[in-house]
């Protein structure tokens, strides 16, 4: 297991270069530069410009020097937010992101975990439809309108909790952005948790377990657990990917210090250096988590091997 | 910076924002400021919501009352020479940098040739380029900055002499680009004088603490010369761009001040929040360019066609909400130094039938018709309002028998393509730097020839007059206010009656405040020092 990690670690190391090297180039391919403000700057001024961010050489030594920069850790700095080194932006969002991003997956993975297997267990009965009902909301409204209700109503008209911002410490102003976050991604595991346990519990095994006179609750947590979680797990590496790269929403609407909108904003901005940044942090994050959500597989099911 | 210097950012980041904030009395402004400051340095920022940050740390020797109008800021008296061309500043007493350090006419001589400095590459530089020498040592013509029309007499006086007598200048000294910066902390540091271990300030607030994405904050600078009448203790600037979210925010209560709303929830605003909304006129156009190197909009008649057919009363009121006014001239009424009847054309009065039956007959007689009908592509970059008001437009040029493509793109794209002349029609839109109709006119000269090319900056239609450059040449270096408001006026009838342009309303500023605010004072410039403002809860 040991050297399946460390082959998987290895190899993750040229897709990242692979990933930032495509990167690079579509970016520079896309019309637009990062100084095609709404006033034209004098050409003195855009030369200099140009000279400072190192735009006017080759395209190729430009690549170079990038990923040379790159390796030793230095990202270059942000064209746009002129104060700031890419890193020192990634320093102070990526924090946020992470803890917005792990408090959504942890709070819609423990509720859909929980609410798969109560539909599961009351298969066509109220509680199974007042699930899908909740799932379905979820899923169905996006998540600039559900972001915006949720503002109105809790902050504006209930007044129960703050409508956006982030001051450090007051945890209540996470509660909307984590459920809004959260509530897709726990409708869609509430679904295959549903789904998988139905299956696992006509499973020939559960049955005999069942005819030996087990009790309901130990059937579940001992036996049917584990098997149905199979397919929810496969489905948190690419889950937990989409809940730390779709923040930008969540940001945007309720004014968080994140790096989710860099994805946008910085492309759409043309900030050659922070774009690159961000991309190739969250390559790396999601080589890692895909690596340890293999490695949970392989704990719950005994026929993944590791070679 | 380096990777592993990440972590200890990061913790120094939470470890700032934990840290408790609020004294039990202290007045705290929540404000809306939009856009993501991305520099506080008064040499590198660009935006309004910059200048709302820059212009409440630093003061420059003139600066803004409440109704954003000159009055002596770090210098306290000024006289100007006989031929209007030397400016004495004498600065106020004991005027010192936060840290201590007094602030003397060395840093506002050092503050300007960093301003023109080439390798400061600021992207505003060129409007204080009225100053001497200015112009030449911003494009690396002139190399000893010593050269430069700033010079410091003593430590209290600074003397700044002009290229020529400029009636706007004590306007444009308002600007952030004419602030001081503290010399010692920008040859210590360089560009990261302004980071927040190193900042300091000389103006009614001290930033404290900068958190990108989300917030500024800046405490009340007692060190300040007027501390005694600023009403506030601490300001919050904070980040949102999702209008719609500010406004529920501000409706939460978490926000005192907004400083744009989305223009479909005027009414809304009006019926609920009656006295809130605050929209006024605002220095800026909003306009089509044209571009008149290729056929068809190389025609006159053409333009003419297109710019009479448009229906400017209903976009306002109608098609955006906010009740913009009409424009059909060049110049925003109220811009300083423009005394005299604003633009008017003859067929602005016209019926709208009788318009579109004259548009009709001019693109006949450019030979268009319906068996060669005109087609022309509308550009635009991509936002909600700019859409609903091409879309509305190219309605309005359905019955004169043209037909628009409409193509939108981000707005790097689309000033990439302006520039480029890779467009037939584009929007624009430009917001005055400073009050005086040059401002706007100089929008329309003809480009200069650099190094084998032609820079036309701002003049994407590329229309040219060398009668309309001539008198603009002339006001230049008219001392006379009157004298000169005349030139210009003759020059902005030369272009409009050539339709170099398609003018089609006046901005107005869009900001919504609690009645609980005072000291908020609507300005054309919608600029409002937070100095002025009090909370009275």
């Amino acid at each position: 297991m040991f050297n399946y990690a460390t082959r998987r670690v290895l190899s993750a190391l040229p897709i990242a270069i692979i990933a930032v090297t495509v990167c690079f180039f579509i970016l520079r391919l896309a019309p637009g530069g990062p100084f095609d403000g709404e006033r034209a700057l004098p050409p003195l001024v855009l030369q200099n410009l140009r000279a400072h961010y190192n735009l006017d050489q080759p395209i190729w030594i430009q690549y170079f020097n990038y990923v040379w920069r790159m390796i030793q850790g230095d990202f270059g700095p942000s064209m746009v937010m002129e104060g700031f080194e890419v890193s020192e932006l990634l320093a102070i969002g990526l924090p946020f992101t992470l803890m917005l991003g792990m408090t959504a997956f942890i709070v819609a993975t423990i509720i859909g975990v929980i609410a798969g297997i109560i539909a599961a267990v009351n298969q066509n009965k109220w509680p199974d439809y007042v699930l899908v009902l909740a799932v379905m909301l979820g899923v169905i409204v996006p998540n600039f309108l559900m972001g915006a209700l949720l503002q109105l109503l809790f902050g504006v008209y209930l007044r129960w909790l703050p409508a956006g911002g982030w001051s450090g410490g007051n945890w209540l102003q996470l509660v909307l952005p984590v459920t809004v976050l959260a509530w897709p991604h726990a409708a869609r595991i509430s679904r295959l948790m549903r789904g998988s346990m139905i299956e696992t519990l006509g499973s020939n095994f559960i049955r005999t377990a069942m005819s030996k006179g087990i009790g309901e609750r130990l059937m579940l947590t001992r036996h049917a657990l584990k098997p149905a979680l199979i397919p929810v797990v496969s489905y948190l590496g690419p889950g937990l990917s989409y809940l730390l790269t779709g923040s930008l929403v969540v940001e945007s609407i309720f004014g968080l210090p994140g790096i989710g909108k860099y994805f946008i904003q910085a492309a759409l901005n043309r900030d050659y250096g922070l774009v690159l940044g961000t991309t190739v942090f969250y390559v790396m994050l999601i080589l890692v988590l895909n690596l340890l959500v293999d490695l949970v597989y392989a704990w719950l099911d005994p026929r993944v091997r590791f070679r | 910076m380096h990777f592993g210097k990440i972590l200890g950012a990061a913790s120094l980041a939470v470890g700032l924002s934990l840290v408790a904030i609020t004294g039990a009395s202290a007045v705290t402004l929540n404000l809306h400021n939009g856009g993501d400051p991305g520099s506080v340095d008064p040499h590198k920022v660009s935006g309004d919501w910059e200048n709302r940050v820059v212009g409440d740390y630093i003061e420059g020797l003139v600066t803004e009352d409440a109704e954003a109008k000159a009055i002596p800021g770090q210098a306290e008296t000024w006289d100007i020479s006989e031929d209007g061309t030397v400016y004495t500043f004498h600065l106020r007493d004991g005027i010192q940098w936060t840290d201590g350090t007094p602030v003397t006419a060395g840093d506002f001589v050092f503050a300007f040739q960093r301003l023109f400095d080439p390798a400061t590459a600021s992207e505003y530089a060129y409007l204080q380029y009225p100053i001497k020498n200015a112009e030449a040592i911003n494009a690396g013509t002139i190399t000893d900055f010593n050269e430069l029309g700033v010079k410091a007499i003593d430590d209290k006086t600074l003397e700044i002499t002009l290229e020529a007598p400029t009636p706007y200048f004590v306007d444009a000294l308002m600007h952030y680009t004419a602030y001081p910066v503290p010399r010692h902390l920008v040859e210590k540091f360089g560009d990261d004088w302004t980071k927040m271990d190193n900042i300091v300030a000389n103006g009614p607030f001290k930033l404290v603490e900068w958190v990108p994405g989300s917030h500024l904050r800046a405490v009340k600078n007692d060190m300040y010369y007027d501390a005694a009448n600023v009403k506030l203790d601490e300001v919050y600037y904070y980040v949102l761009e999702d209008e719609s979210a500010a406004l529920n925010r501000y409706r939460a209560g978490e926000f005192d001040i907004l400083t744009d709303f989305p223009a479909d929830q005027y009414q809304f605003l009006k019926d609920n929040y009656p006295g809130e909304a605050h929209v006024d006129p605002f220095l800026g156009i909003y306009y089509y360019v044209m571009n008149q190197e290729k056929a068809p909009l190389d025609d006159v008649r053409v333009r003419k066609a297109l710019s009479m057919s448009i229906m400017r009363d209903v976009i306002g009121p109608e098609v955006l909400g906010t009740g913009e006014l009409p424009a059909y001239g060049w110049v925003p009424p109220g811009t300083n130094n423009y005394d005299g009847a604003e633009y008017m054309p003859d067929w602005a009065a016209l019926p709208y039938d009788e318009r579109v039956a004259m548009a009709k007959q001019l693109l006949t007689e450019a030979g268009y018709g319906p068996d060669k009908p005109l087609s022309l592509q509308l550009r635009y970059n991509t936002n909600d309002a700019h859409q609903r008001v091409a879309v509305a437009i190219a309605a309005m040029w359905e019955p004169i028998g043209v037909s628009i493509e409409l193509f939108n793109s981000e707005v790097r794209v689309h000033y990439d393509a302006l520039r480029a002349g890779d467009f037939q029609i584009g929007r624009a839109g430009w917001l005055l730097d400073y009050s005086d109709a040059a401002n706007t006119l100089d929008l329309l000269k003809t480009g200069t020839m650099q190094d084998g090319t032609m820079n036309w900056g701002n003049n994407y239609g590329r229309y040219s007059n060398a009668e309309f450059d001539a008198l603009l040449a002339e006001a230049a270096t008219t001392t006379d206010l009157v004298a000169r408001a005349g030139l210009l006026h003759q020059a902005e009838t030369i272009a409009m009656d050539e339709f170099a342009a398609i003018p089609i309303y006046w901005y107005v500023s869009e900001n919504v405040v609690k009645p609980y605010i005072e000291g908020f004072a609507d300005n054309a410039k919608d600029i409002h020092r937070n100095r002025w403002i009090t909370k009275s809860e």
